[in-house]
């Protein structure tokens, strides 16, 4: 009975976790992605920071057949440059979401069935804000923060760059041109994410790629 | 916005729990460092519910604040902002609340 009123209204304590379910779901996607040796890489961006192209680049680099999960809202556009570029595609459309959530990446893994001991690389959609707060079961966190997006990225969007295991900082071929302070960006990104590695490319050049390339097949372990 | 999202996964968890109930209230508990904004919530709760068991529930957030242990100094804080710098300058820190995103409790009828 409510004490409040006296009425017939009754309060259930449920102290359930909101994202229960996609956390429930996420478990699974590690799970069957461990059992088969699957590094799975959750890149996540700003749009225009050079996803697609970092991973073309990638994939004719290393000679690999990546499996490739695409996230965007619209558009096959992605799918069709990492197809030719020699990869396994499925092509996620969101609509009106604006992240990538542990179910969406559940059906590709069915579909995709990456081999194992292979590379699935997981493009969430372009967005520094909520691809952030879903985990989709994946090994690892890379984040791409593209010099022309500006030095202040980590800073005015923390929650992304604070669960980053990796930042790749893309298109330092532009560098001359810009006023980015590198050294500013990094001490922000620490500041959110002690352990986070920090590496500078440019997917265009091919200049610091050999980095990533190292990084990519002998990944640190999660914390 | 994620928060529509958030929204839908408290719908799913309740309507899950309480498949039966018709429920008139929903207290949920959400962290100021969870990256979820409380008014964005409330904006899409009503878009949310509507046609289910919660439709025209009020909901009540409790907002709770971050607090930090720093691992360097071993001294407690509160962070400013989503930076969880300590006072004496470390950012190895361990949170101890303000992560939360929890469905507290409903009311039913």
């Amino acid at each position: 009975m409510c004490g409040t009123c006296g009425c017939a209204h009754q309060t259930i304590t449920l102290e359930q976790k909101i994202l229960a379910r996609n956390d429930e779901l996420a478990a699974r996607n590690r799970d069957w992605l461990a059992q088969r040796g699957v590094l799975a890489i959750n890149l996540m961006s700003s749009p225009g920071a050079g996803k697609t192209t970092l991973l073309e680049r990638t994939a004719r680099d290393l000679g690999l057949v990546l499996s490739v999960i695409e996230g965007d809202q619209e558009t096959a556009l992605d799918a069709s440059r990492i197809s030719a570029a020699g990869c396994k595609v499925v092509q996620i459309n969101t609509g009106a979401g604006c992240h990538l959530d542990a179910a969406m990446v559940a059906g590709a893994l069915t579909e995709l069935d990456p081999p194992a001991l292979s590379v699935l690389m997981i493009e969430n959609v372009g967005n520094l804000v909520c691809p952030a707060l879903f985990d989709l079961g994946e090994t690892a966190r890379v984040v791409i923060s593209s010099v022309t997006e500006g030095d202040d990225k980590p800073a005015k969007y923390p929650h992304m760059f604070a669960r980053a295991d990796l930042v790749l900082v893309n298109k330092t071929d532009l560098l001359p041109y810009l006023d980015f302070d590198l050294a500013r960006h990094a001490a922000d990104i620490k500041r959110l994410s002690p352990a986070a590695q920090i590496l500078e490319v440019s997917a265009v050049t091919g200049s610091g790629m050999a980095d990533w390339y190292s990084w990519l097949l002998r990944p640190p372990a999660r914390g | 916005m994620h928060e529509l999202a958030i929204v839908e996964g408290v719908v799913d968890q309740v309507t899950t729990r309480l498949p039966e109930a018709r429920i008139r209230s929903v207290r949920l508990e959400i962290g100021a460092l969870s990256g979820v904004v409380p008014d964005a919530l409330r904006f899409c709760f009503d878009l949310a519910t509507e046609g289910t068991t919660m439709e025209g529930a009020s909901l009540e957030i409790t907002e709770m604040p971050g607090r930090c242990r720093c691992r360097s100094c071993g001294g407690e804080f509160s962070p400013e902002g989503l930076i969880l710098l300590c006072p004496c300058g470390s950012a190895d820190v361990e949170v101890l609340s303000g992560q939360e995103l929890k469905i507290a409790s409903v009311g039913v009828a």
